[in-house]
């Protein structure tokens, strides 16, 4: 059995330990907002947090979770709120498929918990681990801009 | 009755197009079209055209996805045709239902009599009241899917949970035209993985038929494992067919040709003296969607049923039906979303994956995903593409235009060529072959020859495409087909004719275009670049515009392109005309993205190979745009009382073009091949150095 929390929830899991995190999300505790795109670790879409630093879920054997705490992208809008990224893309309408949406609201997300004024550049670069084939890739820079912290 | 809607005359059963769900207060209008979700907003778009026909509001109506037993069939989702075709046949529908359930208000009573009406009532025998006002219509309402997809919902295909699921993967040839000689007598798996010989158990099931090879099981994880074990086990018999990669043009026109004839009007030049010639080209392309396709099948005494990201999803049925010998009414294909389609990938091909699955565990729904790779190298590629352009100029005019196109086939599509054409039937021990992939016929387009047609005034004109019939990569329809390489060869060659008159790029093309929407937004994207004003230091600007298919969008582009030690592209402006505009920031949306795609393309993307194996495998090895690479893109629409066009495939040609254009004008060399890599840039500039 792994244990670990996953949104705020303990959660445990059997199962071979070296299945990666993805897979748990998605089969044995149906959180499937969290994406399959590549498995390679080279996509972003699995994107997740765990205990604070923002990995691929794919690449992530589920025994590095244990005891630890993992928050998806539903973790980000958990009591009812979308998250400020969130609630930016969709006012902004920053997505065509939105398959690559999740991991992209993981990682802009945690980029602004660390860097709240990050600059269209910052923006950028730090999303270069998600690709978005449909090329919303600017509406999208402009949307997470749009959800930092009014500058006072 | 005269004009009725095509697609209503060929689904003339109102049931088909509208039902109620719910009642009271609640109920809702659902309306199915034959359209798919595709990532490309049409659901949308749609719901809005349907609201307006049934004087409803946006949030009565409920968009069911298309389902070849419940829904009409409109054919493919494709070629920008979604409003063109639709459009017309949701106005009838709701002229009807109007005409036989009105008056429209209060709601709740006009919902209740829509319910009552007979859903086997022929739509063609009752005439529909005129249309209504424009509400919906023409405002930029918010994407209905796109909350599921920002807040992690479920949504997705490979998202569906179904009891009883079970998981499914392929193995694939390693290599293209590669026959499975042995899963080793006695083959096991290993590492607490077991084989059943029957049902599953909580084990791993093995599915072959011939060449087709692939896994069943509980669960997930267990199934990868298992693939990887039986990938590292099968052997293989594989063969060198594969073309010398860095010499696809001569490749090209080497060997067997279809001859697609298009244009032949005398006084057209050939080679010779006074006549202008070049030459262009770009590799093969992958789809490369984010996500793998994926399909799921339950297969049940009754028939077969089948969710599938397609877009054609009764071609998808018949051709299941013809590879396994079954009644096409036993086959059911509903469509459910999945990640951005840029035309025919392996989502059919997926789907009848999950059947062959399926059809091993009776009674069970199996959910088969791609893996990365597979979807990348097995998906159909996009053509590779050469073309020769030859012109005679007199005094800043051109008097005489010939344009030769070469190309492997534009359309592998399920049905094509007569043939079922889903890749596993091809290696079933009872093989239904992959001929030739081939094109769309000149009414729809063409493929190879897809916007080979200059539009300016250019003289007397030879147009001809030669579609290469014996290539062993399979090829197939991706965004803007043929026209992507066509309208780069002609937008680069009027640039290069430009400058062998001495006349600016943009006077040049306005010299030559008389229809006046052409030249609109030609003038426009220079105006609002600033085309006279000084570009930035080490930018190149340029310029190119086309009419996507010669009969829909208009589109003008001019590209900023700063060339330092990489080619980046800084700026895209973009104007269209799209004809009437059902939802503004949707058509936007579509422009911005196929700019953004095609910038991909024309500065990174490359299919590459050996002589056996395909190995763009990872995003690595196939590189497309990252964010920080992506160019700002303003998209101006004109407004114009024109038919609606689609906005997805206007950009792709403009924008190669438009930065080859910009490269040529900030370093003075003229690429012709794509893709525009540091490395290419570099060649160009040591060939002209010599
Ligand atoms: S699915 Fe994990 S990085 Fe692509
Ligand atoms: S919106 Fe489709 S991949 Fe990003």
């Amino acid at each position: 059995m792994t244990g670990f929390e996953v949104n705020g929830t303990r959660v445990e899991v059997g199962g071979d330990p070296d299945t990666p995190l993805l897979t748990v999300l998605r089969d044995d505790l149906g959180l499937v907002g969290t994406r399959f795109g590549c498995g390679q670790g080279l996509c972003g879409a699995c994107n997740v947090v765990l205990d604070g630093a923002v990995v691929p879920s794919c690449q992530t054997p589920v025994w590095q979770a244990e005891g630890r705490s993992v928050t998806t992208v539903e973790g980000l809008s958990a009591d009812g709120t979308p998250h400020p990224v969130q609630s930016a893309i969709l006012d902004r309408q920053a997505a065509q498929c939105g398959f690559c949406i999740s991991g992209i609201v993981v990682r802009a997300a945690a980029l602004l918990d660390e860097e709240p004024t990050a600059d269209a550049a910052r923006v950028a670069e730090a999303l270069d681990g998600n690709l978005c084939r449909c090329g919303a890739h600017r509406r999208i820079v402009d949307a997470v801009l749009a959800a930092r912290e009014p500058t006072a | 009755m005269t004009d009725l809607a095509p697609h209503v005359i060929t689904n003339p059963r109102l049931g088909s197009w509208v039902s109620v769900a719910g009642s009271g207060d609640g109920a809702l209008v659902e309306v199915r079209v034959g359209k798919a979700e595709l990532g490309q907003g049409i659901a949308t778009t749609l719901a809005q055209l349907a609201a307006d026909a049934l004087a409803l509001s946006l949030d009565r109506i409920r968009m069911v996805a298309p389902h070849t037993g419940l829904g009409p069939d409109q054919g493919l989702t494709a070629g920008s045709l979604s409003v063109l075709q639709t459009g017309p046949a949701l106005a009838h529908v709701g002229g009807v239902v109007r005409a036989l359930a009105g008056p429209t208000s209060p709601v709740e009573e006009y919902v209740a009599r829509i319910a009552a009406l007979d859903p086997a009532l022929d739509l063609t025998t009752v005439a529909p009241l005129a249309p209504g006002g424009a509400v919906a219509v023409g405002r930029s309402e918010p994407r209905l899917d796109l909350p599921d997809k920002v807040l992690g919902r479920p949504r997705f295909l490979a998202d569906l949970r179904p009891e009883g699921l079970l998981h499914g993967r392929v193995l694939r040839p390693p290599s293209v035209g590669a026959v499975l000689r042995a899963v080793p007598d006695g083959w096991t798996l290993r590492d607490g993985l077991s084989l059943a010989s029957s049902g599953i158990e909580a084990k791993v099931m093995l599915v072959r038929d011939g060449s087709f090879v692939g896994v069943v099981g509980e669960r997930e994880a267990d199934v990868d494992r298992a693939l990887e074990q039986l990938r590292a086990d099968a052997e293989w018999d594989e063969l060198d067919l594969l073309p010398d990669p860095d010499d696809l043009p001569r490749w090209l026109r080497s060997g067997a040709h279809e001859e697609v004839p298009v244009l032949e009007e005398d006084g057209a030049p050939g080679p010779g003296p006074g006549v202008v010639e070049a030459s262009y080209s770009r590799p093969f392309l992958a789809h490369a969607s984010i996500a793998p396709s994926a399909g799921l099948a339950v297969w049940t005494d009754g028939g077969v049923h089948v969710s599938s990201h397609s877009q054609g999803i009764h071609g998808l049925r018949d051709a299941i039906a013809a590879t396994l010998d079954l009644d096409p009414v036993t086959v059911v294909v509903e469509h459910v979303e999945n990640a951005g389609c840029y035309g025919h990938n392996a989502a059919d091909d997926a789907a009848f994956d999950a059947v062959l699955l399926a059809r091993a565990v009776p009674g069970r729904p199996v959910l088969l995903r791609w893996t990365r790779p597979d979807e990348l190298t097995w998906g159909p590629l996009a053509p590779a593409m050469t073309a020769t352009l030859r012109a005679r100029l007199d005094g800043g005019r051109i008097t005489g235009w010939s344009h030769d196109v070469w190309s492997t086939g534009h359309s592998a599509r399920p049905g094509y060529a007569g043939h079922p054409g889903l890749l596993a039937g091809a290696h079933l021990a009872e093989p239904f072959p992959l001929p030739p992939s081939t094109d769309p016929p000149p009414a729809a387009g063409g493929g190879t020859t897809r916007n080979a047609v200059p539009a300016y005034d250019v003289g007397p004109r030879r147009v001809v495409g030669h579609r290469k019939t014996d290539s062993p990569l399979r090829t197939s329809a991706m965004r803007a087909l043929g026209a992507h390489l066509n309208v780069f060869a002609i937008e680069s060659f009027m640039d290069e004719l430009a400058e062998s008159a001495g006349v600016d790029p943009v006077a040049f093309r306005l010299d030559h275009l008389t229809d006046p929407r052409a030249r609109h937004v030609v003038a426009e994207a220079a105006r609002l670049a600033g085309w006279d004003d000084e570009p930035p230091e080490d930018t190149g600007r340029g310029v190119a515009y086309a009419r996507y298919k010669d009969r829909g969008a208009h589109c003008a582009i001019v590209a900023d392109v700063e060339v330092t030690d990489a080619v980046v592209v800084r700026r895209l402006v973009v104007v269209a005309d799209v004809g009437r505009v059902v939802n503004p920031d949707g058509a936007r949306n579509q422009l911005e993205g196929g700019a953004t795609q095609a910038t991909s393309w024309t500065l990174k993307e490359r299919m590459g190979f050996d002589a056996r194996r395909l190995l763009g495998t990872d995003w690595e090895a196939y590189p497309v745009l990252r964010f920080s690479e992506a160019p700002e893109v303003t998209v101006h629409l004109v407004d114009s009382d024109a038919p609606s066009t689609g906005a997805g495939e206007a950009a792709q040609g403009p924008t190669s073009a438009a930065i080859a254009n910009a490269v040529q004008r900030a370093l003075g060399v003229r690429v012709r091949d794509l893709p525009l890599t540091h490395d290419a840039v570099v060649r160009a500039i040591d060939a002209i150095g010599g």
